[in-house]
């Protein structure tokens, strides 16, 4: 038994399945993440004045990541375009790009995960807030490269010109409570986190399956190439919408 | 080609040399034949379907019953369960799960498995002539990824603290406070099921429009294929804001997050250790934003079937086939902006309300517009009343009373006083029960012979029938009475606490007759659990006994799925059928036999290809 149109065309869609497939599967996608974002835009706009971070990601390595994550988009078209052009050589290697881009954004995004996992916010006895990451850990105290301020709000704002940071020694008498910038820290977080969390199985997920291309999965360029390039096809598409969906997390994110 | 379309084809088939000897496993287990999992889904859902049903009882016992020993059944829960049901009593805290479990279990693991997963596989690629669906390994992923939702959501009884309590729409805070694990499974659970819906729907959705045989145009569709088309496209789009929610949530339980706990909860007199700043409302919302569009995935579904059964035994094409692809296809539109209609009570302030109330209202014209046209289509037919039309006969005023007493609900003026209360049960079990599964019973009648080649008894079926329509309105009737004598849902005591024995001085206590209610409900979901037995029976007993087919169209039918051997061999059809004509082509004129099946051959015109 044969399903029509697995590779070929249906004349009167212009699709073979799996393309009518991914896009129906990325309308979803749009919904899921159309959900999240509409979460953001609620939680922000009810979060109380001045107590919105703002400026708490860095921006370069945002940046940086968006081009990466452009540039893989690029790689995978020509990728796709070179099958096309039946030049599996130059398939290969744009592909290759492609999974070190996804690699690169992966690892850019963690070394920001382990910056915010190590960043605490400590309560001290006497009201005060000691901010920053830990340094040193002696028994009777601790050293923080970070300030001190009165008050927490002063915490959000990090736009402002004048912030120092420098070594404090804290003692272990003094802590009331710390708490690490996870996504328990407050709702910012808990977006930051669970959203490019997400978009990161997203990204994984793209890489797996277009590494399996790239590996294993191609030799089925030489018993059957249409279908083959169809794949990648597919394959792309996805990758292009988790490109999408970093372009909207980035402003949202690091920006605004 | 064209002369084998129309006869019935032998039984061995030109398959046989594609079709080499499969194993167990690759058969019944990890099959990706359509059919198979279409039997898969509805042997699994039927399961759930009992025990679902089973849970509802031991609650209809406590209410009725509050604080006595379930009897029978007692001292199997008190083994399995523990504390939470010592003696055979069933505390608070398991009618709660128990409450929330029977909503989940049969929402999202009985009814929508059975009625688009069950019924869809089986009919929808047989019915537009297709092979199998677009993508029968998604389709086997489809279905083990409900099974694995299905095995946590069981599960999560036997865990220390139980299964979630917060009922089927698991709002929190309280879902989130609760102190059980329970509301983690369900969670996960979710993802699962919600998975494979999505699964389904992406497959539904390309079978329909890259699989349609030749000839087989848009307006050719049996209605059943538009109602499991519209079907998918609302899971397709109203899922992942649930599967985002459920997300959100499972980040509250396990990392500690606040989406939708607000600043300031206190949890057992006690400022809650939480970071603060989440929206509960954000909850309903994306809660919502699903459950609306599901309850019309919970009928669109039965609406074909019921099209299907009614045009074959009326023997006359459905009348306004046209209206009724418009009106579904504009439910299905529709659907996505009620929402808020389950929150009338959340603040929302009165132009947001008369938003939602307007869209309410409009909602039920295509609705009454496919009950007009279904009740027309039976005028001036010659009805062969057998047990599948039977049930499809009740199904018509049952949906209407369901939809009816909706339109109350859907103003907020009256809705202030009737929300969370047993009227709500009422209007949607109205629709579910004596609705939705009559739709189910009816198709298992209607399409049993085609999957085993053996009719069911008609004088269970008979029988079945009418146990099954008294009871359920036995059951239902009474609630909108309680209801509107302002009797909550969701009470472990059944209200007792508020009835007019217990506070004699205060104006409006629940009075003794409304109390009794409770016994008569009791009694009367008792009976139509006995009226379930020789179905059950039946059901199994005629899958090797009942009498023979001796064709493969034993109804006379005009659509494609009919026109396969019995059962249709993997590949379904043995050439690929052509289509010529509408779906139902019932005493046309002029023609010898009194219906005219899609493929056969007109001389008058060629199947275009699409
Ligand atoms: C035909 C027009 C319909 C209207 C105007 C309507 C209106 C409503 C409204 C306003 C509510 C909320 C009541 C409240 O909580 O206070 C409600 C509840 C409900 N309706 Fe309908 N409905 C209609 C059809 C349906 C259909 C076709 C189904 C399919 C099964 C359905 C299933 C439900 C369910 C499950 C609930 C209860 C949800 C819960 O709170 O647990 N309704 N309906
Ligand atoms: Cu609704």
């Amino acid at each position: 038994m044969d399903i029509p149109y697995t590779v070929e065309a249906r004349p009167d869609t212009g699709l073979y399945n799996a393309k009518v497939g991914i896009w129906l599967f990325l309308a979803s996608e749009v919904m899921l993440f159309g959900a999240l974002f509409s979460a953001y835009i609620l939680l922000r706009v009810g979060a109380p004045a001045g107590y919105w971070p703002e400026g708490w990601l860095n921006v370069p390595l945002g940046t940086l990541n968006t081009m990466v994550l452009i540039t893989s988009s690029i790689t995978t078209v020509m990728a796709w375009a070179s099958l096309k052009m039946h030049q599996f050589g130059r398939f290969k290697l744009f592909h290759a790009i492609t999974l070190l881009m996804a690699l690169t954004f992966l690892s850019i995004k963690s070394y920001e995960y382990h910056d915010k996992f190590t960043h605490f916010e400590i309560l001290l006895k006497d009201g005060r807030f000691a901010d920053g990451h830990i340094i040193e850990r002696a028994p009777d105290h601790i050293v923080i490269h970070g300030r001190i301020v009165n008050d927490e709000k002063a915490l959000y704002n990090l736009h402002e010109k004048h912030i120092q940071l420098k070594e404090v020694t804290i003692q272990r008498s003094q802590i009331k409570s710390m708490e690490r910038y996870g996504p328990w820290h407050n709702t910012y977080c808990a977006l930051y986190f669970t959203l490019t969390g997400l978009h990161a199985l997203h990204v994984i997920g793209g890489a797996i399956v277009i590494g399996f291309l790239w590996g294993p999965g191609s030799k089925l360029w030489e018993t059957d190439p249409e279908r083959f390039t169809n794949r990648v096809e597919v394959s792309g598409l996805f990758w292009h919408f988790v490109d999408l969906v970093w372009i909207f997390l980035f402003p949202v994110l690091y920006l605004l | 080609m064209q002369a084998t379309a129309t006869e019935a084809f032998p039984h061995s088939g030109a398959h046989a040399a594609h079709h080499q000897e499969a194993g167990f496993l690759r058969t019944y287990v990890f099959s990706t034949d359509h059919k198979m999992i279409g039997l898969q889904y509805g042997f699994t859902a039927l399961c759930f379907l009992l025990f679902g049903f089973f849970l509802m009882l031991m609650m209809r016992w406590q209410i009725a019953h509050p604080g006595k020993p379930v009897p029978i059944m007692g001292p199997m829960l008190a083994s399995l369960l523990g504390n939470v049901a010592a003696n055979g009593i069933i505390s608070p805290d398991l009618y709660n799960s128990f409450g929330a479990m029977h909503g989940t279990i049969m929402v999202f693991l009985a009814i929508v498995p059975l009625a688009f997963a069950a019924f869809g596989n089986y009919l929808v690629p047989l019915q537009i002539g297709a092979p199998d669906m677009a993508f029968p390994r998604v389709n086997m992923a489809s279905y083990q990824f409900y099974v694995l939702g299905g095995t946590v959501m069981f599960f999560s009884f036997f865990i220390p603290g139980g299964a979630a309590q917060a009922g089927w729409t698991s709002y929190p805070p309280l879902a989130e406070v609760v102190q059980t694990n329970g509301q983690t499974f369900w969670l996960i659970g979710m993802i699962f099921l919600i998975s494979s819906s999505l699964l389904g729907a992406v497959n539904f959705i390309a079978t329909v429009i890259q699989l349609r045989a030749p000839g087989m145009t848009w307006m050719r569709l049996p209605f059943f294929v538009w109602a499991q088309f519209v079907t998918a496209f609302l899971l397709l789009l109203a899922f992942p804001p649930l599967e985002a929610a459920g997300i959100l949530q499972l980040m509250d339980k396990v990392a500690g997050t606040s989406f939708f706990l607000p600043t300031g909860l206190a949890v057992g007199g006690k400022l809650a250790h939480i970071s603060g700043g989440g929206s509960p409302l954000l909850w309903q919302h994306l809660f919502w934003f699903l459950a609306h569009p599901e309850v019309y995935v919970l009928i669109l579904p039965a609406m074909g079937i019921v099209a299907e059964i009614i045009a074959n035994n009326t023997r006359k094409p459905i009348w306004g086939y046209k209206s009724l692809v418009y009106s579904v296809l504009t439910i299905g539109f529709l659907s996505f902006i009620v929402w808020a209609h389950h929150m009338y009570l959340t603040g929302m302030g009165t132009k947001i309300a008369t938003f939602f109330q307007t869209t309410t209202m409009l909602i039920s014209i295509p609705s009454v517009i496919i009950l007009t046209c279904m009740f027309i289509s039976l005028w001036g037919g010659s009805i062969r009343f057998n047990t599948p039309m039977l049930f499809v006969m009740a199904f018509l005023p049952m949906f209407g009373i369901g939809g009816l007493t909706g339109l109350p609900l859907g103003l907020s003026y009256s809705d202030i006083y009737l929300h969370d209360t047993y009227y709500v049960i009422a209007h949607f079990h109205y629709i579910v029960a004596p609705g939705t599964i009559f739709a189910i019973f009816a198709g298992i009648y209607y399409w049993f012979p085609k999957i085993t080649g053996r009719f069911m008894n008609e004088f269970w079926g008979k029988i079945h029938f009418w146990g099954s329509l008294i009871f359920m309105n036995l059951i239902f009737q009474p609630m909108f009475a309680q209801g509107m004598a302002g009797m909550l849902r969701r009470m472990a005591d059944g209200g007792a606490n508020y009835s007019g024995a217990k506070t004699p001085d205060t104006v409006g206590g629940l009075s003794p007759f409304i109390m009794g209610l409770h016994t008569w409900i009791l009694w009367a979901a008792v009976g139509l659990a006995l009226v379930q037995i020789p179905f059950v029976i039946n059901l199994f007993w005629s899958i090797k006994h009942g009498p023979e087919t001796h064709s493969d169209n034993p109804w006379d039918s005009t659509t494609l799925e009919w026109q396969t051997p019995t059962p249709p061999p993997h590949g379904n059809f043995a050439t690929a059928p052509l289509v010529y004509r509408g779906p139902y082509e019932y005493s046309v004129p002029g023609h010898e036999r009194d219906f005219t099946p899609q493929n056969e051959p007109d001389p008058a015109c060629e199947p275009s290809p699409a």
